[in-house]
């Protein structure tokens, strides 16, 4: 019989052997135009990326150097602009740390309180965005619903919806409003309902389940050396959370639990971030509840805190105090100092030098998500080009805290 | 807590550690530059101080201020025994330090962070190039030296399409700021005077 030789090398089709190079990113809808991915193909299966970050960079710690410390807030909260009030809390705590003061407790509380409430906008960002790349658009208009509760309880203590600058160095920018605790007690049934409602549609899902279990696989032990903090590294099964580990604030006085997951998939991270949302709204009640209705927010010490503005205008030692912090800045004893405390993505730390001026002479801050990002490469290599996209959505990065 | 490894570190390394202080309760080592792996090996593997979770690396530039120049900033913590400490070494110019890419896989993406902000040299990085900066910088932004009104556009301004206002010169990356460490910067104004 003859054989079937037919001369491939003649044929006019030929199939390319080069592995396929694709760009995913800036410009890609699930890569929240901040970073670009070139993956390497075969087939469908990735084989080999490239990372690179850096196209939200915008100078940050050259900039914190220019200017007082108190100047400084409204840099950090364009951060991570997703939960800008941990980033306010932490920086605050970390120049406190070098001052060597601590605020009054109802202060304390109050941060507690804002803090959690801004943690429970990041994780309700992260789960949504995640969910709507997958396709499931509406439980993400659920988690924006119960984002704008949220925001308007924000809005009505600090003015400002996103990016807020409240924090101050020695308390807050302002007292909280006589109808504070009674706002965020009523907004938080209904962030609860709201998120319960968008989680049931996700989690009957089959196709959601499918695209995210024992997708984006980290392995403990490498997620502890990436430097990986927060949800993802919870998600591994490590119980690493600042606020319970080395409690700052007054975390050591509310009982709440540490979600950890067990596989460290995408699945995993979505669970641990919707059951740390509970956990949050637990610590908020349990804060209110310590919280007193009355006392100082602000240590009283003439020159770290600004005077109240009628002093000011009337006094003329309230106008020279203001000019002294205004115009030189707090004095920060020379030194240097490493701040770390628990913000959306994880342990968001601030290492700071001081010459002793009212300038910083260094702030260096230790984004959470920058490490994390370093673990994408093997997160998907090896998957399916449709796997990053469920991936990338369940680490959470935020392009102004990674690229700085 | 972590003062125990500061001892542990002195009793091991002895002259290697040059000094050690817990300012604000950080616990910090100032590291012999060549001796920067060595020790940092240690501290992962050694039994009582297991620092196996990677934290930190960053560099200050301390410029007219002090000799050497650099200071390279690791922090690194255990995860089992709960303790932190900071390790730093002086480098002079031009800085260069070991990597330490092959104990911490993190430290891959810190250094060169660290590379493309101070121009730190880390020997035997596996791939050391700008991460945040795209490729055709020219300088390492984070140095006291470098001007923060400088800008270097990737794509050329296009002057007769902006038709910028008088104010504004050409380097504005930063033009604000009363108080600056940037002593290069020539205390260049909002308004584009010196006032030198």
């Amino acid at each position: 019989m003859e054989p079937l030789d037919i001369e491939l090398d003649e044929g006019e089709l030929e199939l390319p052997n080069d592995p396929m190079q694709v760009n995913m990113g800036p410009a890609h809808p699930a890569m929240h135009g901040t970073v670009r991915m070139v993956v390497e193909l075969s087939g469908e299966t990735i084989t080999k990326v490239d990372v690179q970050i850096g196209y939200l960079h915008r100078g940050f710690e050259k900039m914190c150097e220019r200017g007082t410390w108190t100047q400084v807030f409204p840099y950090v909260d364009r951060l991570n602009y997703a939960s800008p009030m941990l980033n306010n809390v932490g920086f605050a705590l970390a120049v406190e740390k070098m001052l060597g003061v601590t605020v009054p407790e109802r202060c304390q509380h109050y941060r507690v309180v804002l803090g959690e409430l801004a943690r429970i906008c990041d994780h309700l960002v992260c789960s949504g965005a995640m969910a709507m790349e997958l396709g499931a658009f509406t439980p993400f208009l659920y988690f924006c619903k119960a984002r704008e509760l949220i925001w308007d309880v924000f809005e009505e203590e600090t003015g400002a919806r996103v990016t807020h600058s409240f924090g101050r160095v020695g308390g807050m920018a302002k007292e909280p409003t006589p109808a504070f605790k009674e706002m965020v007690r009523n907004a938080l049934p209904a962030v609860r309902a709201l998120i319960d409602d968008g989680e049931k549609l996700l989690l009957a899902n089959r196709i959601f389940l499918d695209r995210i279990e024992n997708v984006g696989v980290m392995p403990k032990d490498l997620a502890v050396a990436l430097g990986w903090t927060g949800v993802v590294l919870r998600s591994t099964g490590v119980p690493y959370d600042v606020r319970k580990v080395h409690p700052y604030l007054t975390y050591d006085r509310y009982d709440f639990d540490v979600p950890v997951g067990t596989r460290g998939d995408n699945y995993d991270r979505f669970m641990c971030r919707q059951e740390e949302i509970r956990q949050s709204t637990r610590i908020i009640e349990q804060a209110l509840e310590q919280m007193a209705d009355e006392g100082p927010i602000n240590i009283d010490d003439p020159r770290i805190v600004l005077p109240p503005k009628d002093e000011v205008y009337s006094t003329i030692e309230g106008t020279i105090q203001h000019f002294k912090i205004v115009m030189e800045g707090i004095k920060v004893p020379a030194g240097e100092c490493y701040s770390y405390t628990e913000a959306g993505n994880g342990e968001l730390g601030f290492y700071m030098v001081s010459d002793g001026s009212g300038t910083p002479y260094r702030v260096r801050i230790r984004p959470p998500c920058f490490a994390t990002m370093q673990g994408i490469e093997k997160m998907i290599v090896g998957g399916m080009v449709p796997d990053v996209v469920p991936t990338f959505g369940s680490v959470n990065m935020i392009g102004g805290e990674c690229d700085h | 807590m972590s003062k125990r490894v500061l001892d542990r570190l002195n009793q091991v390394f002895g002259d290697a550690i040059l000094e050690t202080h817990s300012q604000h309760g950080d616990d910090t080592a100032v590291v012999e530059a060549s001796r920067w792996r060595e020790v940092a090996r240690f501290l992962r593997d050694d039994e009582r101080c297991a620092m196996n979770h990677f934290i930190d690396l960053t560099a200050v530039d301390y410029s007219d201020r002090r000799e050497p120049r650099y200071e390279v900033v690791l922090h690194i913590r255990s995860l089992e025994k709960l303790h932190r400490v900071r390790l730093k070494a002086r480098i002079g110019e031009p800085p260069s330090i070991d990597s330490l890419a092959e104990v911490w896989a993190g430290a891959n993406w810190f250094e060169r962070e660290c590379f493309d902000m101070f121009g730190v040299d880390f020997v035997g990085h596996p791939n050391l190039r700008r991460i945040l900066l795209y490729p055709e910088f020219v300088g390492h932004p984070l140095r006291k030296d470098y001007p923060a009104q400088m800008t270097q556009p990737l794509v050329e301004y296009r002057p007769e399409a902006i038709g910028k206002l008088p104010p504004f010169s050409e380097h504005e990356g930063m033009p604000f700021g009363r108080q600056t460490h940037d002593r290069a910067a020539a205390h260049v104004n909002a308004l584009g005077f010196t006032d030198e």
